[in-house]
């Protein structure tokens, strides 16, 4: 027998890369380190243009120049490079200027264990800006997330002028699953949009969605000024004018203001069930095995795979009110997005599936829910 | 009105030489005949950095120390000889951010740094800084610096910058201004400078040209002559998704169940690519697999470890926690597996080479002479082939054989590695 097929055996990082190229990245910014080895090389062999920086500090700041000037800059890294980064991140945030950063995690703390993947990073992502607001955080949960997210991180950071993280772990980048191409979707493409209007220029004037009009530094048109520090609508610098206050709220309500347009997740509910089982990333695989056969016990349970972690989506609540019991699976020690979801002392009806060093696997979280059944 | 800079309400204390840099640019620049939507002027953190508002340029205002590297990146970006990108960063940023200064001078990016080296840091109130001179009271020290700061125009250009000047910023030098400005490339010119609030205030009675000779500072010019500026161009390259990477579907499989198999050998003994070609070729059998590899950081050297799992239907957990199959052919791999093979039950298979010690285990042991009979670089690959024809048929014999053939180990690895009598 001879089928055509288009079944293939390739990983994540493979995936990501391509679909950001399709999907309108301009360009790959970034400094080596695991578990992104992959994406790094596939970027050099694949991207338009392909720019190796001395460090991440320097590949943010990069980064945000190619954003100023009107591009579509993407970059990967893991925790040691992502803590360099922060303060350009913040710089980036309070800017608006579009781009996406792919945080593969690994174990840690500090430099860890390179090749071991964990979830240890999403608390430092919630408290990344400070002030707290949120910065948009998608999580690919298998591999046709790892297609489909990075178009989606890129639309959000165009249509929302925002920084975004793409959050993964070095088992859904380093892994080589069997993949069928039939099943990957055409991307549509994302294009930056410039400010055309005869009207003078405000690069923080909030637009009908609260988000500015965006036009690069360098054009001939319009005078632009981007700033990290505290100010107006004009880019003038302000100690804490009430117009500098609005526009410094406006870079969270812009985001909620927004989300149904880049909110994901899969909620694979079953009637009547008591039990929700809440999962994402890469414990999300487990999470969906562990829940088929939980089911084949004769157990009621349903499933919210969650893909779009920051901002938390206040409708997840609404999901939360029809369970007795709610079982937060995530690869690290005190269930990082379970204290996002439900604060530090959740009560006794939300537990947590736990572990580090090892992916959380089915037989963890079956035992996890009938243990606390 | 000025075309630039609004020079009428600059927001520097009186005397300042921030002020007097900022005015010899207004004029340099007028001089050069840009427009001011030519001119992107990146500031950093510091007094300097608080210009911004009166430029008429487009303007940027990054982080402490940064402005160079974002620099750095919108001229990258521009790609536009026409538009002239300048840095305001004062001697704290430059020591902050040394780093972003030498990438941009090596890379030879096409943008002007001026350096407003008034030798401590003003806004944070006179700490010092890496360029303060020698006996130079501070906050810092209030005793006076201990030694002389490092001399930033003699980094750059060791770093190769096309254009390193330090001036002693006094009156009217906006034609060395202009000449940094018209630089092609890479350009940093350091401004000596006296803060007043300050650098004055601490020295009160010594004359500035009094620590630059302690320290050895002098104005001075260094240039690489004939270096092309930065350029970038976009290019044409192949997708990473083709149909090439298809495996077509050419072989019928009737095993039905899931296999988790641990593949553990020694690094340079081809285990990656045995496991990949042993995935491939469930997939050519109709079945689904994944793989990955544990080996350590330096992957020349050790244990190089491959989990295969091979099912009837879809995989999600790709972990292996107790494998079903244990596939040993170095002392490496066997250290590396060893923890899982102990928890092994009798439902368990382990192969073993036959040189090798065998483990205390519940599984079924099953020793053969796979370094003996091919060598120690397809022990891997013909112990899973061993498997498959031996111990457990998950699929043809045959399919193993053709993906073997198509796979970059074609010719090199003879196929006889594949057979058995
Ligand atoms: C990362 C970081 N560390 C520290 C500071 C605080 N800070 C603000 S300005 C400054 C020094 C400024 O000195 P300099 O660069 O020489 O500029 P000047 O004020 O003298 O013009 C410092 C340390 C900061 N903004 N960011
Ligand atoms: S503190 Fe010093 S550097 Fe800052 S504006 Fe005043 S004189 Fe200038």
């Amino acid at each position: 027998m001879n089928v055509k097929s288009s079944l293939t055996l390739l990983d994540g990082s493979r995936l990501i890369v391509e679909s950001f190229v399709k999907s309108g990245a301009d360009i790959f910014i970034g400094y080596p380190i695991t578990p992104t080895n992959w994406i790094y090389s596939y970027s050099q062999k694949r991207f338009p243009m392909m720019l190796a920086a001395p460090d991440e500090i320097t590949t943010l700041q990069w980064m945000a120049g190619w954003s100023a000037a009107g591009y579509l800059p993407v970059t990967a890294t893991s925790f040691p490079g992502f803590a360099l980064m922060v303060e350009s991140i913040n710089m980036a945030y309070m800017m608006e200027l579009p781009m996406v950063i792919t945080l593969a995690q690994r174990l840690g703390p500090s430099t860890g264990t390179a090749t071991a993947g964990a979830q240890g990073d999403l608390l430092l992502i919630n408290g990344l800006i400070s002030g707290g607001y949120p910065i948009p955080t998608f999580s690919p949960s298998n591999m046709k997330d790892c297609w489909e997210l990075p178009n989606l991180a890129l639309r959000t950071a165009v249509e929302l002028r925002t920084p975004v993280i793409l959050l993964t772990s070095k088992e859904m980048v380093m892994t080589k699953f069997t993949v069928d191409l039939g099943d990957l979707k055409e991307l549509p493409r994302v294009t930056r949009k410039f400010y055309d209007g005869d009207e003078p220029f405000h690069p923080y004037k909030p637009g009908p969605n609260l988000v500015p009009d965006f036009l690069p530094v360098g054009n001939d048109r319009w005078q632009v000024r981007f700033t990290a520090s505290t100010h107006n609508q004009d880019g003038i610098i302000q100690h804490t004018s009430p117009e500098a206050m609005e526009n410094t709220k406006r870079l969270q309500s812009k985001l909620y203001r927004n989300l149904d347009s880049f909110l994901r997740f899969e909620f694979d509910e079953t009637p009547g069930a008591d039990t929700l089982l809440v999962s994402y990333g890469i414990t999300a695989l487990a999470a969906r095995e562990a829940t088929h056969r939980l089911r084949s016990m004769g157990y009621r349970i349903s499933l919210l795979i969650v893909k779009t972690l920051l901002p938390v989506a206040p409708f997840f609540y609404r999901i939360f009110e029809h369970y007795r019991r709610i079982v937060v699976a995530e690869e690290n020690l005190n269930g990082e997005y379970k204290e996002i979801l439900f604060g530090k002392n959740p009560g006794t009806n939300v537990v947590g599936v736990n572990g580090i060093g090892k992916m959380i696997s089915p037989d963890d979280i079956v035992e996890g829910v009938i243990e606390n059944d | 009105m000025t075309k630039f800079v609004e020079t009428s309400n600059l927001p520097f204390c009186p005397g300042c030489g921030h002020r007097v840099a900022v005015i010899n640019t207004e004029k340099a620049l007028e001089r050069i005949g840009l427009n001011p939507l030519d001119v992107i002027l990146v500031t950093d953190i510091g007094c300097h950095g608080i210009v911004d508002k009166n430029f008429h340029t487009h303007t940027i205002h990054g982080l402490h120390g940064r402005s160079p590297a974002l620099a750095a990146g919108v001229a990258a970006a521009l790609r536009n000889p026409d538009k002239k990108v300048i840095v305001y960063m004062g001697d704290g940023g430059a020591t902050i951010g040394l780093q972003h200064l030498v990438e941009a001078a090596h890379r030879n990016f096409n943008m002007t740094v001026f350096v407003l080296n008034n030798m401590l840091y003003g806004m944070t109130g006179g700490q010092g800084s890496g360029l303060t001179p020698k006996c130079y009271k501070t906050m810092t020290y209030p005793e006076g610096h201990p030694q002389a700061g490092y001399d930033l125009v003699e980094l750059i250009h060791a770093a190769r910058a096309p254009y390193a000047r330090r001036l002693v910023g006094r009156g009217d030098y906006s034609d060395i201004v202009e000449e940094a400005l018209k630089i092609n490339g890479f350009a940093l010119l350091e401004i000596v400078e006296v803060c007043p609030s300050y650098g004055l205030k601490f020295n009160r009675g010594k004359r500035l040209d009094y620590f630059l000779e302690v320290s050895g500072i002098e104005e001075k010019l260094l240039i690489h002559e004939n270096r092309q500026p930065f350029t970038l161009s976009e290019r044409e390259t192949a997708p990473l998704l083709s149909e090439k990477l298809a495996i077509e579907v050419e072989f019928n499989s009737d095993f039905k169940g899931t296999k988790r198999i641990v593949a553990s050998g020694s690094a340079g003994e081809g285990v990656q690519s045995a496991g990949e070609i042993f995935a491939t070729a469930a997939i050519t059998s109709g079945l689904h697999a994944t793989k990955k590899g544990a080996y350590p950081v330096t992957v020349g050297v050790g244990f190089s470890t491959a989990e295969v799992i091979v099912s009837d239907s879809e995989i999600l957990y790709t972990g292996i926690v107790v494998p079903d199959v244990a596939i040993i052919t170095s002392v490496d791999g066997l250290g590396h597996s060893l923890s899982r093979i102990q928890k092994m039950t009798e439902d368990g298979i382990l192969i073993i080479d036959d040189s090798l010690d065998v483990p205390e285990t519940r599984a079924k042991v099953i020793r053969h002479p796979f370094r003996k009979e091919t060598g120690g670089r397809t022990a891997a690959l013909r112990a899973l082939a061993f498997y498959n024809s031996k111990v457990e048929r998950l699929f043809p014999e045959e399919a193993l054989l053709q993906t073997l053939r198509r796979s970059k180990l074609a010719g090199k690895v003879k196929e006889n590695v594949l057979k058995f009598d």
